[in-house]
């Protein structure tokens, strides 16, 4: 994954670049834009504390290892680590709500370990169906959602799946 | 439902706690939690504010509207209903361009002026036509590039290799997408199938 380290150095360069040829004031821009990102990560502040509570309450109190020991058998007889399963479950649901079980599983077990990489693919592989659609649907007033709502969710598990295998094959 | 899930998860750790004689260590978690919780947020601080505003300049220089002509080809493909020159179409690459660098905020308007339009060319009735629920599949399974909040994340927890996911990452989110895709003309092909019988 050598690749991996340069596509965000050259990126960055590129767009540097691209935007001082078109004569775009490069630093005043990129203020005007990280106030924006300033005031998004403010705003979830609220989010991810009240999530981050209520799964750190059940991990602590043993729930948490009980629902993974039940799923322990079939999920490892397919290579899928029982760890991920409640990432896998709050993904569709909740942005922040996954957001913060990704941070629990990569403080809990490394970021660097298996479940780690695989619960960062995950997170950034699929968006939060859920919100989407209640978004985009309500702003327009649609009533009735054909196929949408399947169709969000079977991607979703497509997915998933597709972060099991490649997280496999190249950290495996 | 995710006021559900949230309720859920400090009820049924509080009672297995109660049943388990845990409560010590729920006692812990709640503070602890709430204090990784900001932790978190102002390591995502540095990536938001810093990757926000790199794309404000490849948005303001023509970039992303650049790069959304390239995808022009493969938008009509997907999007067979919406004519070329329609706005509809303009809207959807500038939606699907700042989904694939990570622009969330700028996405969304995007997205909610191309259903608007796509509402439009669907006589303006309450049901979704085939083109939105293409563009929802599209941005359920997000196109994202560079996934920053997890590189924040992992940056914090002291990653040795922070971005070694971003392979994986554009692999999964590869696969997602195509995979809506087909599942949506998989329920489109049935659904038509069934109105022509």
């Amino acid at each position: 994954m050598n690749a991996s380290i340069w596509i965000i150095p050259l990126m960055i360069g590129f767009i540097l670049a691209y935007g001082t040829w078109k004569r775009v004031p490069t630093y005043e821009t990129f203020v005007e834009g990280g106030k924006e990102g300033l005031s998004i990560a403010v705003s979830i502040v609220p989010y991810l504390v009240g999530m981050m509570v209520a799964i750190s309450v059940f991990r602590a109190s043993g729930a948490m290892a009980f629902l993974s020991s039940l799923l322990k058998v079939p999920l490892e007889a397919i290579g899928v680590p029982t760890e991920i399963v409640p990432l896998a479950l709050i993904r569709p649901i909740s942005g922040t709500g996954a957001l913060a079980m990704t941070t629990d599983i990569i403080s809990t077990y490394g970021p660097d370990s298996f479940v780690g990489r695989l619960a960062s693919t995950m997170q950034g592989s699929t968006d939060t169906t859920l919100y989407v659609i209640t978004v985009y649907f309500g702003a327009i007033g649609i009533k009735r959602m054909g196929n949408a709502l399947k169709v969000g969710l079977l991607a979703d598990l497509v997915g998933m799946a597709a972060a099991v295998i490649f997280v496999t094959i190249v950290f495996g | 439902m995710v006021n559900l899930i949230w309720a859920g998860l400090f009820l049924l750790g509080i009672l297995y706690a109660l049943m388990n004689g845990t409560m010590e260590e729920v006692n812990k978690a709640i503070f602890t939690g709430a204090e990784e919780a900001i932790a978190v947020c102002i390591g995502l601080l540095s990536v938001l504010v810093f990757w926000l505003g790199l794309m404000k300049i490849a948005q303001k220089s023509g970039l992303l509207d650049l790069l959304g002509k390239g995808f022009k080809p493969i938008a009509k493909k997907l999007f067979p209903e919406v004519p070329p020159e329609h706005p509809a179409m303009g809207y959807i690459l500038s939606n699907m361009m700042a989904n694939m660098f990570g622009l969330g905020n700028a996405a969304t308007p995007m997205g909610i002026k191309a259903m608007e339009e796509l509402k439009k060319l669907n006589q303006m009735k309450d049901n979704a036509s085939r083109s939105m629920i293409t563009l929802l599949a599209l941005n359920t399974s997000s196109l994202t590039l560079i996934p920053t909040s997890v590189i924040a994340i992992r940056m914090k927890y002291g990653s040795v290799s922070p971005t070694e996911i971003v392979g994986t990452t554009i692999a999964a989110t590869a696969c997602s997408t195509i995979g809506a895709i087909l599942i949506d003309r998989f329920f489109y092909r049935r659904s038509k199938g069934r109105d022509s019988m």
